[in-house]
């Protein structure tokens, strides 16, 4: 979904105010019932790591942890079945998971009385149950499950999603039988930087040769594009000439202005490609007039 | 020199004499003695002075275009002189004075004085600082070779610059002392004396005063006079004398010829009236071309462009004119100043030029168009004297006696198109009572465009080589067609054999430099460090690429200040990896990539040929690109001499180059481009012998001629390319703003002398002659050469190689047909090395002394015959390429159409449609085509080289074996037939053989198109079987089928457009031949009319081999099942789903949010599926999915994830509805697919108690579940045993423990889980610990 900078910035604006939650999520779906989930879930995202990036500082100052620890410990003991963390964590505006995390961090502190390891304090995340304490275990299973920006499941649903992605662009190539190397190939060919996809015999799509192709399964807004142009895009260039990428989730349709220069963005795989023909034989075509610029 | 003309002109010596005695190249007969005056002239002195004769004869008339630099004679004059040409010199130079002293630093001086004088001059000098209009003079200019004889009366270089700055400051500040000498300038024919007054500026008074010693009688009088300059140069009165005794007053230099912007002056001098109204022509020099080009060459910054006319200064003994010297310099600098500070910084507001006038914008004119004078035959004067004038002029072209052939050309088409107020002829009155050199022969329009039609009558092939466009243009000059009607019916005519060939596919594609594993990865670097330290550096160059190609245009942007910290930092890190040979290799690659091809090599906006770079794109874009240019800037004439540039995107290397200044990278850069130069040297190009004599030259040879020549013209750009490069860093250390003083020369001179040149060049070029390969070897020498610095050319070797270059120009005659060398081959050499010796650095004295050429001898070889030289290499198209300031003589000629139109009414055909437009394609396939033959392009990119390489050969010989084949088999197939239609058509009764003949012809040639069906079967049969045969068996199965098509449409497409535009004439020359025979066989009945004309060799081969096995692109590993469709839901999507369940679990939650036992049913079905098809799953995913599921029965055993009971999904009655569920979870479990599901889970405190903490319920249905799982084998009762025994060892609440304790009793006995109640013992018994762990 090609969103104009106008309509992106309204998003951003509501999500402002917004928590990771599933119920800040389905507020926002309202909000914005035009636009996919993904595509606002993506957004949200990452406008709520970049906030996360900008605020992170404050919730690891010691005196602060102690603090968010002490209230975390009370609140335990007075209503050990309450959402204790998840409510901390949202009334400071802190990501539940990080929130789980400094807390825990700071439970095994004196547990140990030292310093945890980050392997320990990870696996227990990821399995809480592995946490000798119980309501702290099920104070950060509620934290990281309810968490829809971090978080051990959050993050493997991220990493599904780039997967699959980069899965299904293959499977259309290969529907279309164009012929390509993937980054897999392209490493083992010792490659020093390796976009997703390159094509064998280039295309050109919507009048613009194209010969690699990077899928990103997020949405392109202009943190994301900047640097993605910076230490990805620009780089396949400089080694393998234009290319395509595609944001499967959308991107800001301002930042397509480098077709020329050769990076053409798109939101989905494009339909209007042009390849190699040769005399008679005429490989498919689909002409499809309405896209090009 | 004088008295020679004079003689001439007087007809005191007879013509014949003259021109013979030009003609003839022997050294001894340099000399020309006359009878009558025991004067002796020598070649060398005479050509300078008749240049700049006719120079100084025309000044006033050439109002626009740049300025063609005369040549000033190095030696001193001889003794006789006529008083009133010094007189008239005397005053004329007074009058410009100050400004061609200061011009003497420029090579083009002519007019410079002119040039001062003029109002429009004022203005530009008031319009930017001296230094400004500097670099712009000498951008335009083309300069001449001044004698490097007369060193008195010159200042040295940096003198000269100030005293220009001077003097056009000067005239800026005092106009009210101009205006005595513009009248005299006016009436300059009257007297100099009257003009001169005092009220001049020092340095024209100086002038005056030696102009005045001439007349007096003094020998060097005569002299002085004719170089206006010098005495400009003098500063009191008694310069003259000084000059006298010092006796080379070389003046004329016309070094500063004014290019076109200043070109308007020389006619401002002779009009008082001029100074009135600004010229908005010189406002046009600061924006022009050259001199963007200029301040691009590495030499010079823009405030002191490199103007090296001194070489000679120093060599002459400079007597008592020191201390006036000194006083002079002073003065300048004083003048320069005040110009400075009174000069506005930026001249870009008076860049505009509009279409229609900027050609025209000839100054002084008021209403410029209605006042041109219209020239007239009938109206000429002097004609005999003209005529004797362009029989010396022509025989000096001719023989290659002046510096620069077509700086001549283009002087005379300023000629052609000189402009004139109507009024002018009484100027020329009083005229024809001086003396014979005194007369303005070319001071009247009608005069000039007579002289110079005559001179473009007598170099008429020189001129039909110029491009169409200024064919047609000269052709349609009504000032021609007047003065000479045959000319223009030749002109015509050579417009029409004027075949200039575009290749029509180029790509304006630029690419990177792609990267090749086989060059590029790990195991071409040291070390890691040293690989990804390039990896970064390469991304970092093309940022900077990049940054420069967005930001080099828009004013105040530096690029050391923008990207020079940037590149230095990059080049430290190179030089810490060691990495420099790589980057080198990638730095060489994208200068060739985007600047080999000169047409290309532009960015947007800044093109180096307008023209060419439009017709080629062969798409509406290029038109209208064209379109474009021709309405922004139509006629920038520039002259036919800028300086060296790195137009394009070279600037972006030269820049790089000296803002990273780093020795180890200039190093490798040195080394590869001496390697690539050598080698590119070497390479061979084939003579097509068999085809040169055959008729008419078409035949296969021609085709095979025409990619010899691509190739030649691809080698000879890249050479040029590199060796520019190669000269820009090899004497980039020795560069100088300025020309070093003599006595820092001379110890440049001693240093350097010692070690080795970079490159042989005198090897190089002695070995090319030897091998008769010059055509390709001198343009990429001059190339080299034009990068030298300021002490280069006076190194040995240096010395030497410009000896040996200036000699074989003297050789190379164009008008001598019938030599073995090829007419444009000659031409280009011509253009180059006249090129060449115009530019600054090369020393002035080179062309017209003889002491220099002795260093150098052209050895001939006996080896005669294969040199390149005499292959037909250079078309029209590459001698534009390399000499784009060819077309000046388009845009001067369109600059005057353009103006005398505004007047006539008349129509200009600026816009021509193009012939390369492509056959048969509507233009909306035109766009289509470009990005096929960008895709193409693109295709090559990542690919090997060698691969491209292939390719093409394949294409280039299968297309050419195509056409063979159609000769051999089709056409003699055709003729056959004819043959027999012919012997059927005798027999009939009144048969006519000629008009069978026609009409067999008209048929056979009506049928000769099949011969296209036929060549592209051949190409798409023959071109995949090489291509298979040649390309690795590695080779992907896509970029084989690739590289065949390809090769199929470039071969279909070399074999038809030659067919094409072939066939019928081959036809028709066989079917000639054929007929002949047969009639001659018909008529002699007698003898037997078998003709065995059997068809030639068959050509076809059949090459038998079996398509290599192609490696088939390795299947991904999916473990899915058989069939497996892949329609599972992906596993981010189920991942999302169990999300929310669980964060429901978990709560907060609303009491609305709950689970309904079918939709979890088949929440866990599609989880069976997406686990079981593997097309979309990572090792990662799959185990979180696996993850989810337990904890999603973990939080139903403990009802923390409500159900919402319907009545309807309770499965067994009585049972609860979770129970269902958890059977489906069992048996999902129970798969292959889920061997890995963190069971354990399911055993954890937190589960246990929290189904502790729940019903009685909740504790039945764990048990059910544990009892299922232990049931499908899913775990085993040993491993349910130790998670109990774990369990046990735990912190459990107290209460919990109890419960516990009381639900396992109740478990029924003959569950299958014996074991299971002796751990719930075991529990019991530890209850202890636990009561005190707790």
């Amino acid at each position: 979904m090609r969103l104009s900078r106008a309509e992106y910035k309204e998003i951003v604006r509501c999500i402002e105010q917004l928590r990771p939650t599933r119920q800040c999520m389905k507020m926002l779906k309202e909000s914005f019932p035009n636009h996919s989930q993904s595509t606002l879930l993506s957004i949200f995202s990452l406008e709520y790591q970049k906030r996360t990036k900008r605020t992170i500082w404050r919730h690891h100052a010691p005196d602060v942890i102690e603090s968010y620890y002490q209230r975390y410990l009370s609140g335990a003991k007075a209503r050990p079945t309450a959402p204790i963390l998840l409510e901390l964590a949202n009334e400071v505006d802190l990501s539940p998971s990080l929130m789980a995390r400094i807390i825990l961090d700071r439970f095994l502190q004196d547990l140990d009385g030292g310093a945890s390891s980050k392997t320990v304090l990870n696996s227990m995340l990821k399995e809480p149950p592995l946490i000798p304490d119980q309501i702290l275990a099920s104070n950060i299973y509620q934290c990281t499950i309810n968490d829809c920006c971090y978080g051990p499941l959050v993050d493997c649903i991220k990493h599904a999603i780039g997967h699959e992605h980069e899965v299904l662009l293959r499977d259309k190539l290969e529907e279309r039988s164009l012929s390509f190397l993937d980054e897999n190939q392209l490493r083992t060919m010792g490659y020093d930087k390796t976009p997703d996809i390159i094509l064998e015999v280039p295309v050109a799509v919507e009048g613009h040769i194209v010969h690699w192709i990077e899928s990103k399964a997020s949405f392109g807004d202009d943190h994301s594009h900047r640097t993605y142009l910076n230490e990805q895009f620009w780089s396949y260039w400089n080694r393998f000439g234009p290319g395509l990428v595609i944001y499967w989730y959308g991107f800001i349709g301002e930042l397509d202005c480098q077709r020329d220069r050769g990076i053409l963005l798109k939101d989905c795989f494009p339909t209007d490609i042009v390849t190699l023909c040769h005399g008679n034989q005429q490989e498919r075509q689909t002409p499809e007039s309405g896209k090009t610029t | 020199m004088a008295a020679l003309l004079e003689s001439l002109l007087l007809h005191k010596v007879d013509v014949n004499t003259a021109l013979g005695w030009l003609k003839n190249a022997e050294q001894e007969r340099e000399k020309l003695s006359f009878s009558d005056s025991r004067v002796s002239v020598q070649k060398q002195e005479f050509v300078p002075f008749l240049l700049n004769f006719l120079r100084e004869q025309s000044s006033h008339a050439l109002t626009h275009g740049p300025a063609t630099p005369a040549k000033t004679p190095n030696r001193p004059r001889p003794a006789s002189q006529t008083h009133g040409f010094s007189e008239r010199r005397g005053c004329r130079s007074a009058g410009g004075g100050p400004s061609s002293g200061s011009r003497s630093a420029s090579r083009v001086q002519l007019f410079s004085p002119a040039n001062a004088l003029s109002p429009g001059n004022e203005c530009d000098a008031a319009g930017q600082p001296g230094s400004n209009c500097l670099s712009g003079i000498s951008a335009f200019s083309s300069p001449s070779f001044n004698s490097g004889w007369s060193p008195a009366s010159r200042p040295s270089a940096s003198e000269r610059r100030s005293g220009q700055r001077i003097s056009l400051g000067d005239y800026m500040i005092s106009p009210d002392q101009q205006s005595p000498n513009l009248q005299s300038q006016k009436g300059r024919r009257r007297s100099a004396g009257g003009g001169s007054g005092g009220n001049m500026p020092a340095g024209s008074q100086g002038r005056h005063g030696g102009v005045r010693g001439g007349h007096h009688g003094e020998e060097t009088g005569r002299w002085e006079s004719g170089g206006r300059r010098s005495g400009r140069g003098g500063g009191g009165g008694g310069h003259s004398r000084i000059n006298e005794q010092v006796s080379p007053p070389p003046d004329f230099n016309l070094e500063d010829f004014p290019p076109v912007g200043t070109s308007p002056a020389p006619s401002a001098t002779t009009k008082p009236s001029r100074r009135i109204n600004p010229t908005p022509v010189s406002a046009e020099r600061p924006h022009s071309k050259p001199k963007t080009c200029f301040t691009s060459t590495p030499f010079s910054k823009p405030s002191s462009p490199p103007l090296g006319t001194e070489a000679q200064e120093g060599s002459v003994t400079v007597g008592s004119p020191l201390s006036l010297q000194e006083e002079r310099e002073l003065l300048k600098r004083e003048k320069t100043k005040r110009a400075q500070q009174i000069a506005s910084p930026l001249p870009a507001p008076l860049d505009v030029c509009t279409p229609t006038k900027s050609g025209l914008c000839t100054g002084s004119k008021v209403t410029p168009d209605a006042q041109v004078a219209c020239p007239e035959p009938s109206k000429v004067t002097f004609a005999l004297e003209l005529d004797l004038l362009a029989a010396l002029y022509c025989t000096c072209i001719s023989e290659n006696l002046v510096p620069n052939v077509f700086l001549e050309l283009f002087f005379v088409v300023q000629l052609l198109t000189s402009r004139f107020p109507p009024n002018d002829d009484e100027g020329s009155l009083c005229a024809v009572n001086l003396d014979v050199l005194e007369r303005g022969y070319l001071t009247q329009v009608h005069n000039c465009v007579y002289f110079a039609v005559k001179v473009l009558e007598n170099q008429f092939q020189l001129v039909a080589n110029l491009d169409k466009c200024t064919l047609r243009l000269l052709a349609e000059n009504e000032r021609v067609a007047s003065f000479s009607p045959a000319l223009r019916d030749e002109l015509t005519r050579a417009q029409d054999t004027s075949t200039a060939k575009l290749s029509p596919s180029v790509s304006t594609f630029i690419h990177s430099v792609s990267f090749q594993p086989a060059t590029d990865n790990r195991s071409n670097f040291s070390s890691n460090k040293a690989f990804h330290t390039f990896k970064k550096q390469r991304d970092v160059f093309y940022e900077v690429l990049r940054e420069w190609e967005d930001f080099h245009k828009e004013p105040g942007w530096n690029f050391d200040a923008a990207l020079g910290s940037r590149i230095r930092g990059m080049m430290n890190q190179l030089t810490d990896a060691g990495n420099h040979s790589h980057f080198a290799r990638l730095f060489l690659k994208q200068l060739v990539q985007m600047c080999k091809d000169p047409r290309v090599n532009s960015s947007p906006g800044d093109t180096p040929d307008a023209d060419l770079l439009g017709m080629l794109g062969a798409d509406s874009l290029g038109r209208l690109k064209r379109l474009e240019e021709r309405l922004i800037q139509p006629h920038g004439v520039v002259g036919p001499c800028p300086p060296p540039s790195f137009p394009g995107h070279q600037e972006f290397f030269k820049d790089f180059l000296q803002a990273a200044s780093c020795c180890q990278l200039n190093q490798h850069l040195q080394d590869s481009l001496c390697q690539q130069l050598l080698q590119l040297d070497e390479v061979s190009i084939l003579s097509p012998a068999a085809s040169i004599g055959e008729k008419g030259g078409e035949g296969d040879g021609d085709m095979e001629q025409q990619d010899e020549k691509q190739r030649f013209s691809s080698v000879l750009l890249l050479a040029r390319l590199l060796a520019k490069f190669l000269g820009f860093i090899s004497f980039l250390p020795y560069q100088t703003a300025e020309k070093p003083s003599r006595e820092i020369q001379e110890a440049a001179v001693a240093l350097r002398i010692k070690s080795s040149p970079v490159l042989d060049v005198c090897a190089v070029l002695r070995n090319s002659i030897q091998r008769r390969r010059t055509v390709l070897t001198v343009p990429w020498l001059v190339e080299f050469l034009s990068m030298l610095d300021f002490v280069g050319p006076l190194l040995l070797c240096y010395r030497t190689v410009l000896g040996s270059l200036l000699l074989l120009y003297r050789r190379m005659l164009l008008g001598e047909c019938g030599g073995e060398m090829c007419y444009l081959n000659k031409l280009l050499m011509v253009a180059v090395l006249g090129w060449l010796f115009q530019i600054p650095v090369i020393p002035e004295d080179l062309f017209f002394t003889s002491d220099f050429s002795k260093l150098s001898q052209l050895e001939d070889s006996n080896t005669s015959g294969a040199g390149l030289d005499y292959i037909p290499l250079v078309d029209q198209q590459l001698l534009y390429t390399c000499c784009p300031f060819l077309g000046e003589f388009r845009k001067l000629l369109a600059a005057f159409v353009s103006g005398s139109t505004a007047k006539s009414g008349g129509i200009i055909r600026k816009i021509t449609p193009t012939s390369a437009e492509l056959r048969d394609t509507p233009p909306t396939n035109r766009s289509q085509q470009k990005l096929q033959v960008d895709l193409e392009q693109a295709f090559f990119h990542n690919q090997p080289p060698s691969l491209h390489r292939t390719v093409e050969f394949v294409a280039e010989r299968v297309g050419s074996n195509a056409v063979k084949h159609m000769k051999a088999t089709f056409v003699s197939e055709l003729v056959e037939r004819g043959e027999k239609m012919l012997r059927d058509g005798m027999e009939a009764p009144n048969s006519s053989p000629s008009k069978l003949n026609d009409s067999i012809c008209a048929q056979l040639c009506d049928s000769g198109m099949e011969a296209l069906t036929r060549a592209t079967r051949f190409c798409s049969e023959k071109s995949p079987e090489a291509i298979r045969i040649l390309l690795p068996d590695e080779t992907s199965p896509a970029v084989l089928t690739t590289s065949e098509n390809i090769t199929k449409r470039l071969a279909t497409e070399k074999a038809c457009s030659w067919l094409a535009a072939n066939i019928k004439a081959l036809i028709r020359r066989e079917w000639k031949g054929r007929f002949d025979r047969v009639m001659k066989a018909l008529t002699q009945v007698t003898q037997d009319a078998e003709d065995a004309g059997g068809p030639a060799d068959e050509l076809v081969f059949q090459a038998r081999f079996t398509a290599p096995k192609r490696k088939q692109s390795s299947e991904r590993v999916t473990s899915c099942p058989p069939h497996c469709s892949h329609s599972a839901s992906l596993p981010s999507d189920i991942l999302i789903e169990i999300k929310e369940l669980l964060s429901v679990a978990v709560g907060p939650r609303t009491d609305q949010e709950q689970a309904t036992v079918p939709q979890l049913q088949a929440l866990l079905q599609r989880v069976g599926d997406t686990l079981t098809c593997r097309k979309f799953s990572t090792a990662v995913s799959e185990q979180m999915l696996l993850h989810t599921t337990v904890l999603l029965a973990c939080k139903l055993v403990s009802a923390e994830l409500p159900l919402l009971c319907l009545p309807v999904c309770d499965g067994v009655a009585g049972e609860p509805p979770v129970r269902a569920v958890l059977e489906v979870l069992s048996e999902l479990w129970e798969r292959d697919c889920c061997s890995s599901a963190p069971l354990h889970l399911l055993f954890t405190p937190l589960t246990v108690t929290a189904v502790l903490k729940a019903s009685d319920s909740e504790w039945n249905t764990y048990l059910f579940l544990v009892r299922k799982l232990v049931e499908r084998g899913v775990l085993g009762e040993e491993e349910v045993i130790s998670y109990w025994k774990k369990l046990s060892s735990l912190a459990l609440p107290t209460e919990l423990i109890e419960k516990f304790h009381l639900q396992s009793q109740s478990i029924n006995p003959s569950s299958p889980l014996p074991e299971l109640q002796t751990h719930m013992d075991m529990l019991q018994v530890s209850q202890q610990t636990v009561e005190g762990a707790t």
